[in-house]
């Protein structure tokens, strides 16, 4: 159920460079939200800019009734959220959009996140080790000190590997170079993907290859982020072997691997 | 005690605020927010004879004020929303406008007279002023003859009341508006989107897919301002003033210039309460400034 919610935000520092971690008290969010979900804030009190934010849950804290949005800043809407203090009250309308999925014959999973992407893989991987899964968490980042969320995935139980694009920390190379032999090594009932567009592309080719099903949680512009504009779509295949557009906000974010068609 | 009802085109409106086709798809997702008994009205989805897939994305991008858009109306087409999404509607003490798109004169009044006698279908908005539509939408809207011809042949095929719903991208809407009211145009609503476009300047390439898309939002309200006044002194039929609204104070401007009815567009988007806010915030402006009819409004600016 769709709810405007009004939340009191407990912190809101940055974690890394470029990168804020903002956490709110928001009961409902915190008890309906559920990974791979988002919300939509609104970052300013008046009409500029006009647009919310649309914002992953990145971790769901049913016990202490709060909810956290790790974000990077990329533009107006951002900075306004990063300079947003400690206990200002903000809008937000949520828990919106259909999030990863996960059944009790999955006993190995991966996860695989570039940048920001990582986020929600945050709240994911607390439910599926709660579920008792084999959770191996694979990372990218450009650099080492724009790696997130290394720390929380292993105090959780997950197996972690990371790969930096400069080389500074783990793997040179991509996050998917890890994925391959990931799925060479270890015998992979789902692997769940948030991250940039060339990213994903190659995780849902990778996992294609070896007969793996995926899930993958896409980003687009966002007008309503309730499924009323229609602004956000992506290509999907139908069964005729032609295509419809799917609502990212309301039909997805989360969608499977290969349903989705990309542009190359 | 306040009244807040008006008559559009014989259409009974218990208030004068409406939600603007295009921004509220049909209705299902802010019914989860707030009770659609609260509106006037509900304008739905642009609806074409046969369902459409609409423009490739990025569909959306934000502006200062505002947001342009290129969604191309992507809808199920006219029998799946007389099928599924009137009779959900119907639960609703509102009135439901459905807002028709062509891309001949004939799917118009096809559309028209399918959508005849359907019940809970209190109006048809007649779009000639999409501008995400190759080959239809706006080009029926920009010339005078043709738009007067649409109207003319979907006067012919429906009992219900038409409502043309005029583009701002035009010299002199009030030629426009003149040109339906003599083919029996029941009101007009004003204004569509404006024609626009935004270049990401990292990649010199346009941030729509579709290069160029409609402009909405805080951004236009002057020019809708503008238009809802002049055709206001053109025409005898009424108006249905939209561009820009997100605030009560916002909806008396409209009437004042002239408007018996406004609607909520991409302010739904900014705040998706904003047409209750609106509602509730007129009533009050209302009772402060101790008018007992919203209609005394209407058309009440003084030059």
């Amino acid at each position: 159920m769709i709810k405007s919610v009004k939340a009191e935000i407990v912190e809101n520092k940055p974690i890394a460079p470029e990168f804020f971690r903002m956490t709110l008290k928001a009961e409902t969010l915190a008890s309906e939200g559920l990974p791979g979900q988002f919300v939509m804030v609104k970052v300013s009190p008046n009409l500029e800019p006009f647009l919310r934010r649309p914002i992953s849950l990145h971790q769901i804290n049913r016990e202490e009734a709060t909810v956290s949005l790790l974000y990077q800043v990329v533009g107006k809407g951002t900075r306004l959220m990063s300079e947003t203090q400690k206990g200002k009250v903000i809008e937000l309308l949520g828990p919106l959009g259909k999030g990863f999925t996960w059944s009790d014959s999955d006993r190995v999973v991966a996860l695989v996140g570039g940048g920001c992407g990582t986020a929600p893989l945050v709240a994911l991987a607390h439910s599926l080790l709660e579920d008792k899964k084999e959770v191996h968490v694979l990372l990218g980042a450009q650099t080492k000190e724009k790696l997130v969320c290394e720390e929380d995935f292993i105090s959780m139980g997950a197996k972690v590997k990371v790969a930096t694009d400069d080389g500074s920390y783990g793997h040179h190379g991509f996050v998917t170079d890890l994925l391959k032999n990931l799925i060479h090594d270890v015998a992979l009932d789902m692997v769940y993907s948030c991250g940039p567009l060339p990213m994903t592309k190659e995780v849902v080719k990778l996992t294609q290859e070896a007969s793996i099903p995926c899930q993958i949680s896409l980003e687009e512009r966002m007008g309503c982020g309730i499924g009323a504009c229609i602004g956000c779509v992506c290509k999907v295949r139908t069964k005729d072997g032609a295509f419809t557009y799917k609502k990212v906000c309301k039909d997805g974010p989360v969608f499977k691997g290969e349903e989705v068609m990309f542009d190359d | 005690m306040t009244n807040l009802a008006v008559e559009v085109a014989g259409i009974k409106l218990k208030n004068p605020v409406l939600t603007a086709s295009g921004t509220f798809g049909f209705g299902r997702e802010f019914a989860e927010l707030y009770d659609l008994n609260l509106l006037g009205g509900v304008m739905v989805k642009g609806t074409t004879l046969n369902p459409r897939l609409g423009n490739p994305p990025p569909r959306i991008a934000e502006t200062p004020a505002g947001m342009l858009n290129s969604v191309g109306l992507q809808n199920p087409g006219v029998d799946y929303v007389i099928r599924e999404e009137i009779p959900w509607l119907r639960q609703f003490d509102v009135a439901v406008i459905v807002n028709v798109s062509g891309h001949s004169f004939d799917e118009y009044a096809e559309i028209a007279a399918r959508l005849d006698g359907v019940p809970g279908v209190d109006g048809l908005e007649i779009n000639i002023s999409c501008p995400n539509v190759k080959g239809g939408g706006m080009a029926f809207g920009t010339d005078p003859k043709m738009a007067a011809e649409v109207i003319k042949r979907v006067r012919s095929r429906t009992q219900l009341p038409v409502i043309a719903k005029l583009s701002p991208n035009v010299t002199d809407i009030t030629e426009i508006a003149r040109a339906v009211e003599a083919e029996g145009a029941d009101a007009v609503s004003l204004i569509n989107t404006v024609l626009g476009m935004a270049i990401d300047i990292k990649t010199r390439r346009p941030v729509l897919a579709n290069i160029v898309g409609g402009l909405s939002g805080p951004a236009i309200k002057p020019i809708a301002l503008r238009m809802v006044w002049q055709v206001a002194q053109t025409v005898n039929i009424p108006i249905i003033g939209m561009g820009g609204i997100t605030t009560a104070e916002d909806a008396v401007e409209f009437l004042l210039a002239g408007a018996t009815a406004v609607a909520i567009g991409a302010g739904n988007f900014c705040n998706p309460m904003t047409a209750p806010e609106v509602i509730k915030g007129l009533k009050n402006w209302l009772s402060q400034e101790k008018i007992d009819d919203v209609r005394e409004l209407i058309g009440g600016l003084k030059t």
